[in-house]
């Protein structure tokens, strides 16, 4: 790789420790993260009986499986509490670094990762978990991986891969008033396709993406999954260096001046090319919700649920009355018409600090009407949240809230919705059954769900904020 | 992992486009352990209706294609959650070829590791493969992994591509941890000077 370079091209180059002629690379990792779903992984490495390589590059964090309610008791499920173990017992005899259930640092690993600052630009960081996206937001190059790679990762500090292409997304303009991250990162998804970005690596680029806090990058390029894409990432700049500026495992001292010379180093140079190139403006964008079963199923909030009979495709007609059926919609009904039966605010793509103060923002001096769970990304937001109020604006209005973990977005750890509840959720993804056997699922971002849980049905924030509903 | 050279078997269709990870293995039962098998939850929830009875319509419940070993779907096959026990589960359930239009590409890299061969071919020859096994469901479709080809009854060999890395591992069965561990020296002399180079890489030590 020589001439100009994309950001993602400068990182692969440093991390390349060996390349077979078939095109594959052999790259170093920096930084890798699990969570107490790594079992598999550290079995496979015990049957090989190989030793961790680098001990010091791995952290683990319980997340997944962890109970947000009265925790101290520990996991209550006798399979739960075995995985939990299992990662107490894995990271003691290999010498790994864990924050466990009762840990101060404890919460989803992909918030608790940047709040380390273990997460940092130009680091290649992996973790079996396919929201390793986020970390891109600091201009990592981040990735999920599944057990098998884990094992690897964990026996040779490396990963055999072969290089993604590259797709630019560059977003113009500014977002209006009360339009999120998540409105972005839906609509992204909904003009490519779940499949859309598959086999590419993702930069967000333009000055609505320069406009985001850290957090709101966070939000981006944790969906990039979503979109199909194997990464997202954000060149690094002074927001980026500010937020890290300090945190624990930052570099310190000359290392960080070292290191801050080398982040500005890092951005796409002006004349680098991407195999694929997609511009929007952030202007047209509106707050956006999913109805359907995949995340390319989102569309304005003042839309209405698509007639699959307009489809002309038989495949996707099929596909469209599918999802219309599961969801339990009748086509045509406007989005606001829709009522919902429960209203989740937690996991790694909103329940940062900022997601929190933005769905306390519309809850305050307004009740919920339907249970209304929010569940902090991690035990420091928890902390954050509660030094500035925030946990009182949601007790009064009738919140539960909560200790932190992956809790409903994925239903592992046993909270869920019912059969056939409709859930307004800030997670990521609206899968079949994905927050409980036959549950639904509508994406949006934490203010609109804020705004569902005090109207009991999907609301643009942007009229009840306005004072024209309750 | 099990070497995976040729097959000529009867083809599952599976007319279903974005089949998440979370459909082929749903999240309660990744607590389980490997060793009871993966295949009791393969599809758990779609191969069951509200009351927990097999439905119908489902392809994987018809005793035609009980031990159809190629699954045929439709695009964005195993998008979603990186488990990696989707891939166990279609194994343990005795299936070894996959074929879509498109793939979720950390589903299609744990298919490589675990001896399950994906494939990728445009929706139209998808769409023959379904027509002939709804057919003829003993229909059998011929995989050859060194050739890179499948074949239908009664046509031509049709080409697919795939990765040469990920072919040698799947043809040889290899663990791509032996292969590593071939360029050890090479790794050795890349750590020492990757430290020296870009040493704030290194997590700090907590004050
Ligand atoms: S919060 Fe959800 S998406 Fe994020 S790591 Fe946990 S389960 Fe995965």
């Amino acid at each position: 790789m020589s001439g100009p370079l994309t950001l993602f091209e400068k990182i692969w180059r440093d991390h390349v420790v060996a390349e077979r002629a078939d095109g594959q690379s052999l790259l170093w990792i920096d930084r890798h993260l699990c969570h107490e779903g790594s079992f598999h992984a550290f079995d496979k490495l015990a049957r090989s009986g190989r030793p961790v390589r680098r001990p010091d590059l791995t952290f683990a964090i319980a997340d997944h499986y962890v109970p947000t309610r009265d925790r101290a008791a520990g996991p209550r499920d006798p399979e739960i509490a075995t995985m939990v173990r299992l990662l107490d017992e894995n990271t003691a005899r290999h010498g790994i670094t864990q924050f466990g259930l009762n840990d101060p640092d404890q919460g989803i690993v992909h918030v608790v990762g940047p709040e380390l600052g273990l997460t940092q630009p130009g680091i290649t960081l992996v973790c079996g978990d396919s929201h390793t996206s986020t970390h891109g937001a600091f201009g990592a190059l981040a990735f999920g991986i599944g057990a098998s790679e884990v094992s690897h990762v964990l026996a040779t500090q490396t990963l055999w891969q072969k290089r993604p292409r590259t797709l630019r997304i560059t977003v113009d303009g500014a977002l209006s008033q009360h339009v999120t991250a998540k409105d972005l990162i839906l609509a992204v998804i909904a003009r490519i396709g779940a499949d859309g970005a598959a086999g590419h690596v993702i930069e967000y680029a333009g000055p609505a993406i320069r406009a985001l806090s850290m957090e709101a990058r966070m939000t981006v390029c944790n969906m990039s999954i979503e979109a199909g894409g194997r990464a997202g990432m954000i060149a690094p700049d002074d927001t980026t260096i500010e937020w890290l500026a300090g945190r624990r495992y930052a570099p310190k001292g000359a290392a960080w001046e070292a290191a801050v010379a080398a982040w500005r180093g890092l951005e796409s140079d002006p004349e680098a090319a991407f195999d694929r190139e997609l511009r929007l403006d952030a202007a047209t964008i509106a707050p956006t919700v999913t109805w359907g079963i995949s995340p390319e199923h989102a569309v304005p909030v003042t839309a209405h649920v698509p007639n699959p009979e307009d489809e002309p495709d038989t495949a996707r007609r099929a596909a469209l009355a599918t999802a219309v059926d599961y969801m339990g919609l009748a086509p045509g009904t406007p989005l606001t018409e829709i009522a919902v039966d429960r209203v989740f605010i937690g996991s790694c793509t909103n329940a940062r600090i900022e997601d929190l103060r933005a769905a306390a923002a519309v809850l305050q001096d307004r009740r919920a009407t339907v249970p209304l769970m929010i569940v902090p990304g991690s035990s420091a937001v928890k902390r954050q949240a509660e030094a500035e109020g925030l946990d009182r604006v949601f007790t009064a209005a009738g919140a539960e809230w909560l200790d932190s973990g992956c809790s409903m977005c994925a239903a592992t750890n046993g909270d869920m919705a019912a059969p056939g509840e409709r859930c307004a959720s800030t997670t990521n993804r609206n899968f079949r059954g994905r927050q409980g056997l036959g549950s639904r699922t509508h994406l949006m971002s934490p203010a609109m769900a804020a705004a569902a849980a005090v109207t009991g049905r999907i609301t643009d924030v942007r009229q009840l904020i306005s004072g024209a509903g309750p | 992992m099990i070497p995976f050279t040729t097959l000529s078997a009867p083809a599952v269709p599976l007319r279903l486009a974005n089949v998440d990870t979370d459909q082929l293995l749903p999240a309660r039962f990744l607590r389980k352990p490997r060793a009871d098998g993966y295949h009791h939850y393969l599809f758990h929830d779609l191969r069951r209706d509200a009351e927990g009875r097999p439905r119908e319509d489902f392809p994987l419940n018809d005793p035609r294609w009980a031990d159809a070993p190629i699954l045929v779907a439709d695009r964005n096959f195993g998008g979603g959650s990186s488990r990696e026990g989707a891939v166990y589960a279609l194994v343990d359930h005795g299936i070894r070829v996959v074929i879509a239009p498109s793939f979720g590409d950390i589903f299609y890299s744990n298919a490589t590791k675990n001896g399950l061969l994906p494939i990728r071919l445009p929706i139209e020859v998808i769409a023959r493969i379904w027509a002939t096994a709804e057919g003829d469901p003993t229909a059998p479709l011929s995989v050859d992994l060194a050739a890179q080809t499948i074949r239908l009854p009664n046509e031509a060999p049709i080409g697919f591509d795939i990765d040469p890395f990920q072919k040698e591992c799947l043809l040889g069965g290899r663990d791509d941890i032996d292969l590593t561990l071939e360029h050890g020296a090479r790794l050795e002399a890349f750590e020492r000077g990757y430290g020296q180079a870009f040493p704030w890489r290194r997590p700090a030590t907590p004050a």
